[in-house]
C-alpha cells in the first residue's frame, strides 16, 4: 500500500538500514551543545557591540534566538526529517502555523482599530507619560 | 489582618429569596446523594472504583455524568430567563431583579459551554476512543484523571459561587471595562474567571493526553487513514485544545493581573486596550465551537454508517474536510467582533473566510446523506438524533453564513437573532451529537442498552421543543430586540416570548424524558442487556465485552483494514468451519488507581475559593498542597500492576458461554 510507506502505526518495526544509518548519539549532543554555545557567546557579543548599527541589533539578537531554538529542537530533541518524525515535524509546523496567525492577525486588528478609533499608539503613550 | 479575607456572613444573599430557595434545593440534593451513599456504604467502592480510577472509560462516564447534571443547572437557568422575558413586557419587571437576570444569563452561557458541552464531548472521547484505536488506555492515566477532576473542581466553584457571593455579571465572555475592578468590584468576575483558569488546565492537559495518544498509540495496523471518523475529528479537536486554549489561558490572566495587581492591560486608561481582550478570546473562542462541534461530527459519522449498514460515504473527503476545519477556524475570529471599529479590509478578509468555513461543513453533510442513501437505515434512537441534527443544523449554519456578511451583521450583531443563531448550532449540533453518542455507547458503557421509547419521546421533545424555542427568536432579532434585556417595552414582542417560553417548557420535558429513561432503563437492566456487537458496529470498540474488561482486549487487535472489526467479522464468517482453537493469553501491565487528580483538584478548590475571597494564607496552604500532591505522584514505587493471564483467560471464558447462553 502506498500510504504506509510515511504513515507507520505503533508497532511496526522500523526497517534496519534506518537504524543503522543514523549517527551516534554523543557526535550529535556534541555539536549541538558547541553551535549552542557560539550563538549564545554571539548574542552576548551583537548586544554589547559598538561595531554595528544600533537599529539592526534588536532584529539580530531575533535572528539568533531563532536559530537557537532550531538548533535545540533538531540536536536536543531529534527533530529530523526522517520517516519517524514526521508527526513531530507537521505538529511543529502546525504550532508554528498557529502562532503566525495570531500573532500578525492580532497586531494587523488592533492596529487597524486604533487607526479607525483617531487613537494611534503614540497618543497611549502619551497619555501615560502625563501621568 | 483578617484571616478570612473579604468572605463574612453578607456573602450569603439572604435577602434573595430566589437565590436562597435555589441554594436550599442545591444542598437538599446533595445532602440526599452524600445520605444515599453513606446509607448504601458505598464510599469505599466509590473511592476504588471511581474517584481514584484511572481507566478511560469510568473517568469518560464520569466526565458526562458532570456534564448531565451541569446540564440540569443551566437549563433551570434558561428556564428562568424565558419565564422572565414572557412575563416582563410593557411596563412590568417580571420576577427576576436585574443584577439577578444579569448573573443568570452569564452563568448560563459559561455552565453550558464550559461545564456542560466540554465534559459531555471530553467524556465521549475519553470511552471511546482507545476503544476505538484498539489500545488498554490513554497515553498517560492518571493526567487524564487529573484533567477530568480539574474540570470538576471549576464547576464546583461556579456552584458554590450560588450561595457564597455572587457570579458575574458581566456575560459569558466577561468583557472589560465592565469586568474590571472599577465596574464589577464583586467576587462574581472572579469566580468566572478561577473557574475557568482551573478548568481550562484541566481541558489544556487533557487535550495533549489525547494528541499524544491518537499519535502514538494506535493498535498494531491501525495507519491513519484506517482511523475511525470519530478518532479523526477527536484529533482535530485535540489538537485545537492544545492550540487555543494557551490564547484563553493567557487573556484571563491579564484580566487577572488587572483586577488583583492593578495592572493596566484592558483598562480604559493608562495604555490598556479593552479590544485586545475582545481579540484574544474570540482567538479561542472561535476554535472552541469546533472543538465542541467536531466530536459530535464524528458520533453522526459513526451512527450514521452503523445504522445504514454501509461503510461511511467519502472517508477520505471527510477527514481532509476535518482538518481543513481545524486549521481555518483560527482565520475567522474576528466575525465575533466585525461592529468594533475595523475597516473594511479587515472586516471583508474575515468575512470571506467564515464563508470559507462553511465549505468542508457542507461537504459532511453531503458525506452522511449519500452514507444513508441506498442503506437500510434502521430508525433507532441515535439515528433520530443524527436526522434532526442534519435537518437542524443546516438551518443554523444558513443563518451563520448570512452572519459571515459584515453588513448583515451590523444589523444583527447582539441581537435575539444570533442568540437564536448560536443556539441552533449548538443544540442542533453539539447537544444532539452528544445525546446521539451517549445513546449509542450506552449498552458498551454499562452492558444494558437504554430504553428505546422513552429515548424516542426525549428526542421529540427536544426537537420540537428546539424550534418552539428559537425560530421565534429569529423574527424577534430581525424586529430588532436585544440579546439580555431583562425587561422590554414593546407588548408586540410578548406573544413570540411567550411560544419561545413554551418551547423551553417542551425541552424540559424532553429533559424529564431522558431522566426517567435513565432510571426505567436501569431498572429492567436484566431485560435490557446486550452483547458486545448491540448494533451491529463497524468499529474495534464493538469487538470487546460490554461493558470492556479493565484492559480494554485481552489480545490486542490486528488491524488489516478501515472499519476493523466488520472486517474481521466477515472474515471470520468466511472460515466458520474452523475449530476454534484455545487462545493463550499474556499477563497485561495495567497502571495503578491514584487519587492524585482528586486531591490536587482539592487544593485546586482551595486556591482557587481563597483567591476569590483574597484569603491569602490559605491560598498558599493549596498551592503547597497540590504541589505536594504531584511530588508524592512524581515518586510513586509501584505505577503499575499486573493482570494475571489466567484471570484474563477466564474472563473470556465466561464471556463466550455468556455468549453461547
Amino acid at each position: 500500500m502506498t500510504d504506509v510507506r510515511y504513515d507507520r502505526a505503533p508497532g511496526d518495526i522500523p526497517n534496519e538500514e534506518m537504524q543503522a544509518r543514523s549517527p551516534s548519539e554523543a557526535l550529535v549532543y556534541t555539536i549541538g551543545l558547541l553551535v549552542a554555545l557560539i550563538l549564545t557567546a554571539t548574542s552576548f557579543w551583537v548586544a554589547n557591540t559598538s561595531l554595528l548599527w544600533p537599529g539592526g541589533i534588536g532584529l539580530g539578537l531575533a535572528v539568533l534566538a531563532i536559530s537557537q531554538m532550531g538548533i535545540h529542537l533538531v540536536f536536543f530533541l531529534h527533530l529530523t526529517s526522517g520517516p519517524d518524525s514526521t508527526n513531530n515535524i507537521l505538529a511543529l509546523a502546525f504550532g508554528l502555523l498557529i502562532v503566525f496567525v495570531v500573532v500578525v492577525g492580532t497586531m494587523w486588528i488592533v492596529t487597524d482599530l486604533n487607526d479607525n478609533m483617531l487613537m494611534p499608539p503614540s497618543d497611549a503613550m502619551n497619555i501615560r507619560m502625563q501621568r | 489582618m483578617n484571616l478570612l479575607g473579604k468572605l463574612d456572613w453578607s456573602a450569603i444573599p439572604l435577602h434573595q429569596p430566589i437565590v436562597m430557595a435555589a441554594t436550599a434545593f442545591m444542598a437538599l440534593v446533595v445532602v440526599a446523594v452524600l445520605g444515599f451513599i453513606t446509607m448504601k456504604g458505598a464510599w469505599p467502592y466509590l473511592w476504588r472504583e471511581w474517584l481514584t480510577s484511572v481507566d478511560h472509560k469510568r473517568i469518560g462516564v464520569m466526565y458526562c455524568i458532570l456534564a448531565l447534571v451541569m446540564l440540569l443547572r443551566g437549563f433551570s437557568d434558561a428556564i428562568m430567563m424565558r419565564a422572565q422575558q414572557a412575563v416582563a413586557a410593557g411596563g412590568a419587571q417580571g420576577y427576576l431583579p436585574t443584577e439577578h437576570f444579569d448573573q443568570i444569563f452569564s452563568a448560563h452561557g459559561t455552565i453550558m459551554i464550559f461545564f456542560m458541552a466540554m465534559p459531555f464531548v471530553v467524556g465521549l472521547m475519553n470511552f471511546a476512543v482507545p476503544l476505538q484505536l484498539g489500545i488498554r488506555d490513554v497515553a498517560f492515566p492518571t493526567l487524564n484523571s487529573v484533567s477530568f477532576w480539574l474540570t470538576a473542581a471549576g464547576a464546583l466553584l461556579i456552584n458554590v459561587s450560588l450561595a457564597v457571593g455572587e457570579f458575574s455579571k458581566a456575560g459569558w465572555w466577561g468583557y472589560p471595562p465592565l469586568s474590571e475592578l472599577q465596574y464589577s468590584p464583586g467576587v462574581g468576575v472572579d469566580y468566572y474567571l478561577w473557574s475557568l483558569q482551573i478548568s481550562g488546565l484541566g481541558t489544556l492537559l487533557s487535550g495533549i493526553n489525547f494528541v499524544t495518544t491518537i499519535l502514538k498509540m494506535r493498535a498494531p495496523g491501525m495507519s491513519y487513514m484506517r482511523m475511525p471518523v470519530f478518532c479523526w475529528t477527536s484529533l482535530a479537536t485535540n489538537l485545537l485544545i492544545v492550540a487555543a486554549f494557551p490564547v484563553l489561558t493567557a487573556a484571563l490572566a491579564m484580566l487577572l493581573l488587572d483586577r488583583y495587581l492593578g495592572f493596566h492591560f484592558f483598562t480604559n486608561e493608562a495604555g490598556g486596550n479593552q479590544m485586545l481582550y475582545a481579540n484574544l478570546f474570540w482567538v479561542w473562542g472561535h476554535p472552541e465551537v469546533y472543538i465542541l462541534i467536531l466530536p459530535a461530527f464524528g458520533v453522526f459519522s459513526e451512527v450514521i454508517a452503523t445504522f445504514s449498514g454501509k461503510p461511511l460515504f467519502g472517508y477520505r473527503s471527510m477527514v481532509v474536510a476535518t482538518m481543513a476545519i481545524c486549521i481555518l477556524s483560527f482565520f475567522v475570529w474576528l466575525h465575533h467582533f466585525f461592529t468594533m471599529g475595523a475597516s473594511a479590509n479587515v472586516n471583508g478578509f474575515f468575512g470571506v473566510m467564515s464563508m470559507i468555513i462553511a465549505l468542508p461543513t457542507g461537504v459532511k453533510i453531503y458525506n452522511w446523506l449519500f452514507t444513508m442513501y441506498g442503506g437500510r437505515v434502521r430508525l433507532t434512537v441515535p439515528v433520530l438524533w443524527t436526522v434532526g441534527f442534519m435537518v437542524t443544523f443546516v438551518i443554523g449554519g444558513m443563518t451563520g453564513v448570512l452572519h459571515a456578511v459584515p453588513p448583515v451583521s451590523f444589523q444583527l450583531h447582539n441581537s435575539v437573532f444570533l442568540i437564536a443563531h448560536f443556539h441552533n448550532v449548538i443544540i442542533g449540533g453539539v447537544l444532539f451529537g452528544a445525546m446521539a453518542g451517549y445513546t449509542y455507547w450506552f449498552p458498551k458503557a454499562f452492558g444494558f442498552a437504554l430504553d428505546e421509547r422513552w429515548g424516542k419521546a426525549s428526542f421529540w421533545c427536544w426537537f420540537v421543543g428546539f424550534y418552539l424555542a428559537f425560530m421565534p427568536l429569529y423574527l424577534l432579532g430581525l424586529m430588532g430586540m436585544t440579546r439580555r434585556m431583562q425587561h422590554y417595552d414593546d407588548p408586540a414582542w410578548q406573544p413570540w416570548l411567550v411560544v419561545a417560553m413554551i418551547g423551553a417548557v417542551v425541552i424540559l420535558g424532553g429533559i424529564i424524558c431522558q431522566i426517567v429513561q435513565l432510571v426505567v432503563s436501569i431498572r429492567a437492566r436484566d431485560k435490557l442487556r446486550v452483547t458486545a456487537d448491540p448494533w451491529n458496529g463497524r468499529t474495534l470498540e464493538w469487538a470487546t465485552a460490554s461493558p470492556p474488561p479493565a484492559w480494554n482486549f485481552s489480545s490486542a487487535p490486528n488491524v488489516t483494514g478501515r472499519d476493523a472489526f466488520w472486517t474481521s467479522k466477515r472474515r471470520d464468517r468466511a472460515r466458520q468451519d474452523r475449530p476454534g482453537s484455545a487462545h493463550v493469553y499474556e499477563p497485561i501491565e495495567m497502571p495503578k488507581n491514584s487519587a492524585t487528580g482528586f486531591v490536587s483538584a482539592f487544593f485546586a478548590v482551595l486556591i482557587g475559593f481563597s483567591m476569590i475571597w483574597h484569603i491569602w494564607w490559605l491560598a498558599c496552604v493549596g498551592l503547597f498542597g497540590a504541589f505536594a500532591t504531584l511530588l508524592a505522584f512524581a515518586f510513586r514505587r509501584h505505577p503499575e500492576f499486573e493482570v494475571p493471564a489466567k484471570q484474563i483467560a477466564q474472563f473470556e471464558r465466561a464471556q463466550s458461554a455468556g455468549a453461547a447462553a
